[in-house]
């Protein structure tokens, strides 16, 4: 998390910035950057300071300390250029009273720009979010995805260059959200602003972004592409939050070439790859999706994993297209998600014996 | 009953046959609580809408200092302005004591802090986040706040009915500093005391009726402003509430 020197692609970069609420730090970030035409998440849980950071970087609020630069120019909250070039959505966007084309030309208006010009900048708008039938319709009188949509026209509509999203898709439904993500993904594409989109979903955050900003307690604890975040978390916190899952503490047994063994708590043996010192206290981290299921009587096969565990299936639990299977293995607890079309083939049902296996290099180790 | 009865169709015969004397006297009312309700809301209206937005030390007195002004008894107010006019008085220079002026004036002073604490009503029941989303599409701090005050525009027009009923009924100020002379400064209220006084209960009832027909028709749009709200469809976003309504008094 050093600080680097500001690249020219850099439209906004904050250095040193901390925000203090009732005595309580809400923010303290020793450096972000937004990049022109990236897609930078802002990925952490709920009340770990994700909007405040957002509403520091576009210059709506004041930080306790921190610089702002625009550009490369250093620029206090409420700059006029910033303004101009920064729109947000909040995360319960408040439309005004009036037409959804009130709405939407607002961001128009306030920046001088002609009526003419208005209309026509706002139709194109409401056209990239496929709203344009609801021009003349009174805001009250919208649904939640609708609202929605018609928040996103209204940024949209002064075509910024960096576009801040407050979880877009928070008090949505599946159907909506499925329908407003798509919307995004298409605003991504064509309209390329730099778009910073704080949430605490990510799935949402590895789909949409070309970088990813982990958020832990007001801090950020780790930056990367998607794949860097999913494949190597820094810490135990980014792997669970990113959907890992723990296996028992251990300590490191020996260390190898590139890898490690830890000897768990419950007496089993895994190979991770990684490094660290014999003695180590460690917990082990995977991911569901990376255990591999074969049925004991096929587990003889050749493969390349060297983490077998013989088990037998304790809970099966579908959800959707995926089933989860709780596997236990002489006290240690697995779980693994294969298809439903996988569960019928291998004639899987709770009590059926299996093997789990899972490769070196789908495991993490982080010191306890 | 006959008493009555015989005065009110006395009543009505005076308002169809357009008596001047009457028709004269509810002139003269309506421009003094008129000019007293526009001049309330020109001073009324930036004081509530500053009270609302702003923070500062001393906001809660100050909003407490708004809202003993709706119990101000008219009275006392008059008896104010009726000294400060007076020939001894600091403005007695102007001359306007017994003249529509010093009327206006008293009736100002009633019909300000009706609309300041309704403007500060309307005001505090924005949320907040509207100018901050405000801002985040672009707009100046103070395009922001003009935008807060356009979404508590229903209930600023409420102020000025509201203004408007406080004054038209009051009789206590407009006694004192208008001395209820005959086609220079009598109105309704005043009216009705002398003619009752006089025993002339049909111009006093025809008086009262054109005095309830105002108060009923400032009651019925404060309600329709109030109950048009309502029947609308809450966005996601979420309305505001309504402000609370205070009570039409003399």
């Amino acid at each position: 998390m050093g600080v680097e020197p500001a690249g020219p692609e850099t439209l906004l970069r904050a250095e040193g910035l901390r925000q203090v609420y009732d005595g309580r730090v809400v923010v303290e970030v020793e450096a972000i950057e937004v990049r022109a035409g990236e897609v930078l998440a802002l990925l952490g849980p709920n009340g770990a300071g994700k909007s405040t950071l957002m509403r520091l970087l576009a210059g709506l609020e004041k930080p306790e300390r921190g610089r702002l630069y625009y550009k490369g120019r250093a620029v206090e909250p409420g700059d006029r250029e910033l303004r101009a070039a920064a729109v947000a959505v909040l995360q319960r966007p408040y439309l005004w009273r009036g037409t959804v084309r009130y709405n939407v030309e607002y961001g128009l208006r306030v920046r001088g720009i002609p009526a003419a010009e208005r209309r026509s900048r706002a139709g194109a708008a409401l056209d990239t979010l496929g709203a344009r039938e609801l021009e003349d319709v009174p805001v009250n009188a919208l649904s939640g995805g609708e609202a929605q949509r018609v928040a996103l026209a209204r940024a949209l509509a002064p075509r910024p260059e960096i576009l801040f999203l407050d979880e877009p898709t928070a008090d949505l439904d599946v159907t909506v959200r499925r329908l407003l993500l798509a919307d995004l993904e298409r605003i991504v594409s064509d309209a390329a602003p730099a778009i910073v989109l704080i949430t605490h979903d990510a799935a949402e955050a590895f789909a949409l972004a070309d970088r990813v900003a982990v958020f832990e307690e007001g801090r950020i604890v780790q930056t990367g592409t998607p794949a860097e975040i999913f494949e190597s978390p820094a810490t135990e916190f980014v792997a669970s939050f990113t959907g890992a899952e723990f296996l028992l503490s251990g300590e490191i047994a020996e260390t190898g070439d590139g890898t490690v063994m830890v000897r768990l708590d419950t007496g089993q043996r895994v190979e991770v790859q990684g490094s660290g010192d014999a003695g180590l206290r460690v917990k082990v981290a995977y991911r569901p999706e990376d255990v591999v299921v074969v049925p004991a009587e096929s587990s003889s096969q050749q493969t390349s994993a060297r983490n077998r565990y013989p088990a037998r299936v304790a809970h099966l639990n579908p959800s959707g297209g995926l089933v989860r299977l709780r596997l236990e293995a002489d006290g240690l607890q697995l779980e693994a998600m294969i298809t439903r079309h996988a569960l019928e083939e291998l004639r899987l049902e709770v009590g059926s014996r299996v093997v789990a296996q899972i490769k070196a290099t789908a495991l993490h180790t982080f010191p306890i | 009953m006959d008493l009555l009865f015989d005065a009110l169709s006395e009543a009505v015969r005076l308002l169809v046959s357009g008596d001047p004397y009457l028709w004269g006297i509810v002139g003269r009312s309506l421009l003094v609580s008129s000019s007293a309700v526009l001049l309330g809301l020109i001073f009324g209206v930036p004081l509530g809408a500053w009270l609302g937005l702003a923070r500062f030390r001393g906001r809660g007195l100050a909003i407490a200092i708004v809202n003993t002004g709706l119990a101000l008894p008219p009275v006392v107010v008059g008896l104010f302005v009726y000294m400060m006019l007076s020939r001894q008085g600091a403005l007695g220079s102007l001359g306007w004591l017994f003249t529509i002026p010093a009327m206006i004036s008293a009736q100002f002073i009633l019909a300000a802090p009706y609309v300041a604490a309704i403007t500060l009503a309307a005001v505090q029941s924005v949320p907040p986040e509207l100018r901050l989303q405000a801002r985040a599409v672009g707009a100046s701090r103070l395009q922001a706040v003009w935008l807060h005050l356009r979404e508590a525009r229903l209930s600023l027009m409420a102020a000025v009915a509201a203004g408007f009923g406080a004054v038209i009924s009051e009789v206590g100020a407009v006694t004192m500093v208008g001395g209820n002379i005959a086609d220079q400064t009598r109105v309704i209220t005043t009216a009705i005391v002398l003619e009752t006084r006089r025993g002339r209960f049909a111009a006093a009832m025809a008086l009262g009726l054109i005095l309830l027909a105002f108060a009923f028709a400032a009651n019925v749009f404060i309600t329709r402003i109030q109950q048009a709200e309502p029947r609308r469809r809450r966005p996601p976003a979420g309305r505001p509430p309504r402000p609370p309504r205070p009570p039409l008094t003399s």
